[in-house]
Protein backbone atom coordinates (compact mmCIF):
# COMPACT_ATOMS: atom_id res chain seq x y z
CA UNK A 1 0.00 0.00 0.00
CA UNK A 2 1.12 3.43 -0.58
CA UNK A 3 2.12 5.47 2.65
CA UNK A 4 -0.11 8.61 1.02
CA UNK A 5 -2.73 6.45 0.26
CA UNK A 6 -2.86 5.30 3.73
CA UNK A 7 -2.32 8.60 5.30
CA UNK A 8 -5.35 9.90 3.03
CA UNK A 9 -7.54 7.15 3.64
CA UNK A 10 -7.21 7.70 7.75
CA UNK A 11 -7.55 11.75 7.47
CA UNK A 12 -10.68 10.28 5.78
CA UNK A 13 -11.98 8.07 8.35
CA UNK A 14 -11.14 10.67 10.95
CA UNK A 15 -13.50 13.42 9.52
CA UNK A 16 -15.96 10.70 9.30
CA UNK A 17 -15.69 10.91 5.58
CA UNK A 18 -16.28 7.95 2.88
CA UNK A 19 -13.77 7.16 1.10
CA UNK A 20 -12.30 4.00 -1.33
CA UNK A 21 -9.25 2.47 -1.67
CA UNK A 22 -9.46 1.32 -5.05
CA UNK A 23 -6.28 -1.36 -5.64
CA UNK A 24 -5.11 -2.95 -8.49
CA UNK A 25 -4.13 -6.70 -7.62
CA UNK A 26 -2.36 -7.14 -10.30
CA UNK A 27 0.36 -4.96 -9.91
CA UNK A 28 -0.67 -3.50 -6.29
CA UNK A 29 -0.76 0.14 -7.08
CA UNK A 30 -3.45 1.67 -5.18
CA UNK A 31 -5.32 4.85 -5.04
CA UNK A 32 -8.14 6.92 -2.50
CA UNK A 33 -11.31 7.61 -4.34
CA UNK A 34 -13.25 10.15 -1.94
CA UNK A 35 -17.31 10.41 -2.28
CA UNK A 36 -17.88 12.60 -5.15
CA UNK A 37 -14.89 12.13 -6.83
CA UNK A 38 -15.27 11.79 -10.82
CA UNK A 39 -14.13 8.27 -11.87
CA UNK A 40 -15.03 6.75 -15.24
CA UNK A 41 -16.39 3.50 -16.71
CA UNK A 42 -17.02 0.39 -14.96
CA UNK A 43 -14.90 0.86 -12.50
CA UNK A 44 -16.83 4.36 -11.45
CA UNK A 45 -20.05 2.33 -11.95
CA UNK A 46 -18.44 -0.27 -9.36
CA UNK A 47 -17.02 2.49 -7.31
CA UNK A 48 -20.35 4.48 -6.83
CA UNK A 49 -22.45 1.12 -5.81
CA UNK A 50 -19.85 0.24 -2.95
CA UNK A 51 -20.45 3.97 -1.76
CA UNK A 52 -24.09 3.71 -1.67
CA UNK A 53 -23.68 -0.10 0.07
CA UNK A 54 -20.63 -0.04 2.00
CA UNK A 55 -20.15 -3.33 0.78
CA UNK A 56 -16.53 -3.97 -0.34
CA UNK A 57 -15.87 -6.54 -2.71
CA UNK A 58 -13.42 -7.38 -6.37
CA UNK A 59 -14.68 -5.94 -9.44
CA UNK A 60 -13.40 -6.60 -13.17
CA UNK A 61 -12.63 -3.43 -14.93
CA UNK A 62 -10.53 -2.80 -18.02
CA UNK A 63 -9.23 -6.06 -18.07
CA UNK A 64 -7.82 -5.70 -14.80
CA UNK A 65 -8.97 -6.78 -11.16
CA UNK A 66 -9.41 -4.12 -8.45
CA UNK A 67 -10.50 -4.92 -5.16
CA UNK A 68 -12.40 -1.98 -3.49
CA UNK A 69 -12.43 -1.18 0.34
CA UNK A 70 -15.64 0.71 1.14
CA UNK A 71 -14.69 2.51 4.41
CA UNK A 72 -18.07 4.38 5.52
CA UNK A 73 -18.35 6.24 8.39
CA UNK A 74 -20.72 4.64 11.25
CA UNK A 75 -24.24 6.50 10.34
CA UNK A 76 -25.68 7.91 13.35
CA UNK A 77 -29.25 9.32 14.39
CA UNK A 78 -29.63 12.58 16.45
CA UNK A 79 -33.11 13.06 17.54
CA UNK A 80 -34.53 16.36 19.31
CA UNK A 81 -37.14 15.73 21.59
CA UNK A 82 -36.76 13.27 24.87
CA UNK A 83 -40.50 12.20 23.72
CA UNK A 84 -42.10 8.68 23.86
CA UNK A 85 -41.54 8.03 20.32
CA UNK A 86 -37.63 8.42 20.89
CA UNK A 87 -37.99 5.75 23.93
CA UNK A 88 -39.37 3.44 21.48
CA UNK A 89 -36.57 4.73 18.53
CA UNK A 90 -34.07 4.38 20.78
CA UNK A 91 -33.75 0.20 21.41
CA UNK A 92 -34.98 -0.45 17.47
CA UNK A 93 -31.97 2.25 16.38
CA UNK A 94 -29.28 0.86 18.28
CA UNK A 95 -30.51 -2.68 17.33
CA UNK A 96 -30.74 -1.52 13.25
CA UNK A 97 -27.04 -0.43 13.62
CA UNK A 98 -27.70 3.13 13.94
CA UNK A 99 -25.92 4.59 17.28
CA UNK A 100 -28.80 7.15 18.72
CA UNK A 101 -28.19 10.36 20.47
CA UNK A 102 -30.55 12.25 22.31
CA UNK A 103 -31.19 16.04 22.52
CA UNK A 104 -33.86 17.77 24.86
CA UNK A 105 -33.34 20.65 26.93
CA UNK A 106 -36.62 20.15 29.50
CA UNK A 107 -35.28 17.86 32.01
CA UNK A 108 -38.25 16.47 32.86
CA UNK A 109 -38.09 14.74 29.70
CA UNK A 110 -34.30 13.82 29.47
CA UNK A 111 -33.84 12.06 31.97
CA UNK A 112 -31.82 8.61 32.51
CA UNK A 113 -34.60 6.67 33.98
CA UNK A 114 -36.85 7.23 30.77
CA UNK A 115 -33.86 6.79 28.51
CA UNK A 116 -31.56 3.72 30.30
CA UNK A 117 -28.54 2.92 27.70
CA UNK A 118 -28.77 6.03 25.61
CA UNK A 119 -26.76 8.70 24.70
CA UNK A 120 -28.81 12.10 26.55
CA UNK A 121 -28.37 16.02 26.14
CA UNK A 122 -30.42 17.30 29.08
CA UNK A 123 -29.44 20.44 26.97
CA UNK A 124 -30.31 22.85 24.35
CA UNK A 125 -29.70 21.68 20.54
CA UNK A 126 -27.42 24.88 19.76
CA UNK A 127 -24.86 24.20 22.79
CA UNK A 128 -24.81 19.86 22.19
CA UNK A 129 -24.50 20.43 18.29
CA UNK A 130 -21.50 22.92 19.02
CA UNK A 131 -19.70 20.83 20.70
CA UNK A 132 -20.73 17.63 18.36
CA UNK A 133 -21.66 19.24 14.98
CA UNK A 134 -23.52 17.27 12.63
CA UNK A 135 -22.49 15.67 9.19
CA UNK A 136 -23.58 13.90 6.00
CA UNK A 137 -23.51 10.31 7.77
CA UNK A 138 -25.85 12.05 10.61
CA UNK A 139 -29.91 11.85 9.84
CA UNK A 140 -32.05 14.33 12.68
CA UNK A 141 -35.03 14.01 13.29
CA UNK A 142 -36.97 16.73 15.45
CA UNK A 143 -40.11 15.47 16.85
CA UNK A 144 -40.54 17.77 20.08
CA UNK A 145 -43.31 20.52 17.98
CA UNK A 146 -41.67 22.72 20.02
CA UNK A 147 -40.28 25.48 17.30
CA UNK A 148 -38.08 26.90 19.94
CA UNK A 149 -36.47 23.45 20.05
CA UNK A 150 -36.82 22.20 16.69
CA UNK A 151 -35.77 24.70 14.42
CA UNK A 152 -32.12 25.36 15.46
CA UNK A 153 -31.58 21.77 15.23
CA UNK A 154 -33.28 21.72 11.55
CA UNK A 155 -31.65 24.65 9.80
CA UNK A 156 -28.53 22.82 11.26
CA UNK A 157 -28.94 19.66 9.64
CA UNK A 158 -29.89 21.17 6.46
CA UNK A 159 -26.39 23.46 6.74
CA UNK A 160 -24.60 19.80 7.60
CA UNK A 161 -26.07 17.80 4.46
CA UNK A 162 -27.38 15.24 6.93
CA UNK A 163 -28.54 12.19 4.83
CA UNK A 164 -32.07 12.45 6.17
CA UNK A 165 -33.90 15.15 8.25
CA UNK A 166 -37.36 14.79 9.34
CA UNK A 167 -39.54 16.72 11.62
CA UNK A 168 -42.76 15.50 13.23
CA UNK A 169 -45.95 17.34 12.54
CA UNK A 170 -48.92 17.99 10.03
CA UNK A 171 -48.81 19.68 6.99
CA UNK A 172 -50.03 23.09 9.24
CA UNK A 173 -48.11 23.00 11.31
CA UNK A 174 -45.06 22.03 8.01
CA UNK A 175 -46.23 25.00 6.73
CA UNK A 176 -45.54 27.48 9.59
CA UNK A 177 -42.56 25.64 10.23
CA UNK A 178 -41.54 26.48 6.23
CA UNK A 179 -41.97 30.16 7.01
CA UNK A 180 -39.60 29.86 10.06
CA UNK A 181 -36.98 28.65 8.27
CA UNK A 182 -37.36 31.01 5.29
CA UNK A 183 -37.11 33.92 7.86
CA UNK A 184 -33.62 31.80 9.32
CA UNK A 185 -31.91 32.00 6.22
CA UNK A 186 -32.73 28.50 4.56
CA UNK A 187 -33.21 28.00 0.88
CA UNK A 188 -36.26 26.78 -0.34
CA UNK A 189 -34.31 23.48 -1.51
CA UNK A 190 -33.07 22.79 1.83
CA UNK A 191 -36.21 23.12 3.22
CA UNK A 192 -37.62 20.61 0.45
CA UNK A 193 -35.17 17.92 2.04
CA UNK A 194 -36.99 17.57 5.08
CA UNK A 195 -39.46 14.93 5.02
CA UNK A 196 -42.47 16.11 7.15
CA UNK A 197 -44.70 14.74 8.10
CA UNK A 198 -42.13 12.24 9.50
CA UNK A 199 -41.61 8.62 8.74
CA UNK A 200 -42.76 6.66 5.62
CA UNK A 201 -46.57 5.73 5.64
CA UNK A 202 -47.24 3.17 6.83
CA UNK A 203 -50.53 4.58 8.69
CA UNK A 204 -48.19 4.43 12.11
CA UNK A 205 -50.75 5.61 14.74
CA UNK A 206 -49.13 4.71 18.02
CA UNK A 207 -45.44 6.41 19.14
CA UNK A 208 -43.81 2.99 18.67
CA UNK A 209 -45.13 2.68 15.08
CA UNK A 210 -44.34 6.20 14.58
CA UNK A 211 -40.65 5.16 15.26
CA UNK A 212 -40.95 2.51 12.96
CA UNK A 213 -41.83 4.78 10.12
CA UNK A 214 -38.85 7.10 11.30
CA UNK A 215 -36.22 4.09 11.12
CA UNK A 216 -37.29 2.91 8.16
CA UNK A 217 -37.34 6.43 6.29
CA UNK A 218 -33.95 7.24 7.55
CA UNK A 219 -32.40 3.39 6.42
CA UNK A 220 -34.11 4.11 2.97
CA UNK A 221 -32.19 7.89 2.96
CA UNK A 222 -29.21 6.25 3.73
CA UNK A 223 -29.63 3.47 1.58
CA UNK A 224 -30.49 5.78 -1.61
CA UNK A 225 -27.73 8.28 -0.62
CA UNK A 226 -26.33 10.48 -4.06
CA UNK A 227 -29.41 8.69 -6.31
CA UNK A 228 -31.55 11.58 -6.53
CA UNK A 229 -28.35 13.85 -7.59
CA UNK A 230 -26.99 11.34 -10.30
CA UNK A 231 -30.14 10.17 -11.45
CA UNK A 232 -30.66 6.34 -11.61
CA UNK A 233 -27.50 4.75 -11.29
CA UNK A 234 -27.06 0.66 -11.78
CA UNK B 1 -1.38 -28.18 9.04
CA UNK B 2 -1.71 -24.56 7.26
CA UNK B 3 -0.81 -24.30 3.90
CA UNK B 4 -1.67 -21.35 2.11
CA UNK B 5 -1.78 -20.57 -1.27
CA UNK B 6 -4.03 -24.40 -0.93
CA UNK B 7 -7.51 -24.07 -1.08
CA UNK B 8 -9.04 -26.15 2.14
CA UNK B 9 -6.02 -26.61 4.26
CA UNK B 10 -6.95 -26.78 8.11
CA UNK B 11 -6.91 -24.02 10.49
CA UNK B 12 -4.57 -24.06 12.98
CA UNK B 13 -6.49 -24.44 16.12
CA UNK B 14 -4.14 -22.85 18.56
CA UNK B 15 -4.35 -19.53 18.05
CA UNK B 16 -7.80 -19.33 17.59
CA UNK B 17 -9.34 -18.07 21.50
CA UNK B 18 -6.72 -15.00 21.66
CA UNK B 19 -8.95 -12.67 19.63
CA UNK B 20 -12.47 -13.69 19.71
CA UNK B 21 -13.20 -12.21 22.83
CA UNK B 22 -12.46 -8.94 21.98
CA UNK B 23 -13.95 -9.04 18.55
CA UNK B 24 -17.49 -10.15 20.50
CA UNK B 25 -17.31 -6.98 21.97
CA UNK B 26 -18.94 -4.03 19.48
CA UNK B 27 -17.93 -0.49 20.05
CA UNK B 28 -21.44 1.93 19.80
CA UNK B 29 -18.82 4.68 19.31
CA UNK B 30 -19.20 6.36 15.45
CA UNK B 31 -15.98 7.85 15.75
CA UNK B 32 -12.75 5.37 15.31
CA UNK B 33 -11.28 3.37 18.13
CA UNK B 34 -7.51 4.88 17.21
CA UNK B 35 -6.37 2.81 19.99
CA UNK B 36 -7.83 -0.34 18.45
CA UNK B 37 -7.84 0.17 14.57
CA UNK B 38 -5.53 -1.64 12.42
CA UNK B 39 -4.92 1.38 10.02
CA UNK B 40 -4.32 4.06 12.20
CA UNK B 41 -1.71 1.34 14.01
CA UNK B 42 -0.44 0.78 11.24
CA UNK B 43 0.30 4.82 10.35
CA UNK B 44 1.54 4.82 13.53
CA UNK B 45 3.99 2.08 12.69
CA UNK B 46 5.06 3.73 10.30
CA UNK B 47 5.79 7.00 11.46
CA UNK B 48 7.96 5.07 14.17
CA UNK B 49 10.22 3.97 11.22
CA UNK B 50 8.70 0.48 11.17
CA UNK B 51 8.16 -1.94 8.36
CA UNK B 52 4.54 -2.82 7.98
CA UNK B 53 2.94 -4.84 5.91
CA UNK B 54 -1.00 -4.85 5.45
CA UNK B 55 -3.37 -7.70 4.87
CA UNK B 56 -6.99 -7.45 3.80
CA UNK B 57 -9.76 -9.80 3.73
CA UNK B 58 -10.41 -9.04 -0.28
CA UNK B 59 -13.03 -12.84 -0.74
CA UNK B 60 -14.89 -15.08 1.32
CA UNK B 61 -17.20 -17.99 0.59
CA UNK B 62 -19.39 -19.63 3.20
CA UNK B 63 -19.49 -18.35 6.57
CA UNK B 64 -16.51 -16.43 7.76
CA UNK B 65 -15.73 -15.39 10.68
CA UNK B 66 -14.48 -11.70 9.32
CA UNK B 67 -16.48 -10.16 6.71
CA UNK B 68 -14.67 -8.69 3.35
CA UNK B 69 -12.13 -5.41 4.10
CA UNK B 70 -10.93 -6.38 7.22
CA UNK B 71 -7.64 -5.82 7.91
CA UNK B 72 -4.39 -7.72 9.92
CA UNK B 73 -1.85 -5.92 10.03
CA UNK B 74 2.02 -6.71 10.81
CA UNK B 75 5.08 -5.32 11.38
CA UNK B 76 8.71 -7.06 10.72
CA UNK B 77 8.87 -8.75 14.45
CA UNK B 78 5.98 -10.12 14.03
CA UNK B 79 3.41 -8.00 15.90
CA UNK B 80 0.01 -7.70 14.85
CA UNK B 81 -3.09 -5.91 15.02
CA UNK B 82 -7.21 -6.24 13.57
CA UNK B 83 -8.17 -9.96 12.53
CA UNK B 84 -8.82 -11.71 9.28
CA UNK B 85 -10.27 -14.94 10.77
CA UNK B 86 -11.01 -13.89 14.33
CA UNK B 87 -7.84 -16.05 15.23
CA UNK B 88 -7.92 -18.98 13.37
CA UNK B 89 -5.06 -17.99 10.52
CA UNK B 90 -3.53 -15.08 11.67
CA UNK B 91 -0.47 -17.39 12.89
CA UNK B 92 -0.22 -18.50 9.24
CA UNK B 93 -0.74 -14.59 8.21
CA UNK B 94 1.66 -12.89 9.89
CA UNK B 95 4.62 -15.81 9.01
CA UNK B 96 3.66 -15.08 5.31
CA UNK B 97 3.97 -11.24 6.46
CA UNK B 98 7.34 -10.68 7.46
CA UNK B 99 8.41 -12.78 4.58
CA UNK B 100 6.58 -10.02 2.72
CA UNK B 101 8.17 -7.21 4.22
CA UNK B 102 11.34 -8.52 3.20
CA UNK B 103 10.83 -9.31 -0.49
CA UNK B 104 8.25 -6.25 -0.78
CA UNK B 105 5.89 -8.54 -3.60
CA UNK B 106 2.65 -8.86 -2.25
CA UNK B 107 0.55 -11.98 -2.16
CA UNK B 108 -2.74 -13.51 -2.21
CA UNK B 109 -3.20 -16.54 0.16
CA UNK B 110 -6.57 -18.67 0.81
CA UNK B 111 -7.50 -20.62 3.43
CA UNK B 112 -10.29 -23.28 3.97
CA UNK B 113 -11.13 -24.32 6.85
CA UNK B 114 -12.38 -28.01 7.69
CA UNK B 115 -15.59 -28.04 9.27
CA UNK B 116 -14.64 -30.70 11.40
CA UNK B 117 -11.64 -28.61 12.76
CA UNK B 118 -14.02 -25.54 12.90
CA UNK B 119 -16.15 -27.52 15.24
CA UNK B 120 -13.42 -28.80 17.59
CA UNK B 121 -12.57 -25.22 18.23
CA UNK B 122 -16.31 -23.82 18.58
CA UNK B 123 -15.88 -22.44 15.28
CA UNK B 124 -19.21 -22.62 13.32
CA UNK B 125 -17.62 -21.84 9.98
CA UNK B 126 -16.68 -24.22 7.55
CA UNK B 127 -16.11 -21.09 5.28
CA UNK B 128 -12.92 -20.21 3.10
CA UNK B 129 -11.22 -16.83 2.74
CA UNK B 130 -8.68 -14.64 0.24
CA UNK B 131 -6.41 -12.64 2.11
CA UNK B 132 -4.19 -9.99 -0.42
CA UNK B 133 -0.75 -9.35 2.39
CA UNK B 134 1.31 -6.07 0.72
CA UNK B 135 4.06 -4.28 2.51
CA UNK B 136 3.36 -0.44 2.99
CA UNK B 137 5.54 1.63 0.91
Amino acid sequence: MDPYALKMLNAERRARRAAILVTDVGDGRDRVVREGDNVAGDLGVAIAKAFRSGISGSVEAEGRTFFLNAHLPRPRLVVIGAVHISQALAPMARIAGYPLEIIDPRTAFATSDRFPDVALHADWPQDVLERQPLDAYTALAAVTHDPKIDDFALKAALDANCFYVGALGSRKTHAKRVERLLALGASADQIARIHAPIGLDIGAASPAEIAVAILAQTIHAFRSRGLEAKGAVA
Amino acid sequence: MLAPGTPHSHMFPGSLKKQTLREATMSDSIYLDEARDPLIIAEAWMKDGKDVAIATVVETWGSAPRPVGSHLVIDADGNFHGSVSGGCVEGAVVTEAVDVIGSGKARMLEFGVADETAWQVGLSCGGRIKVYVERLG
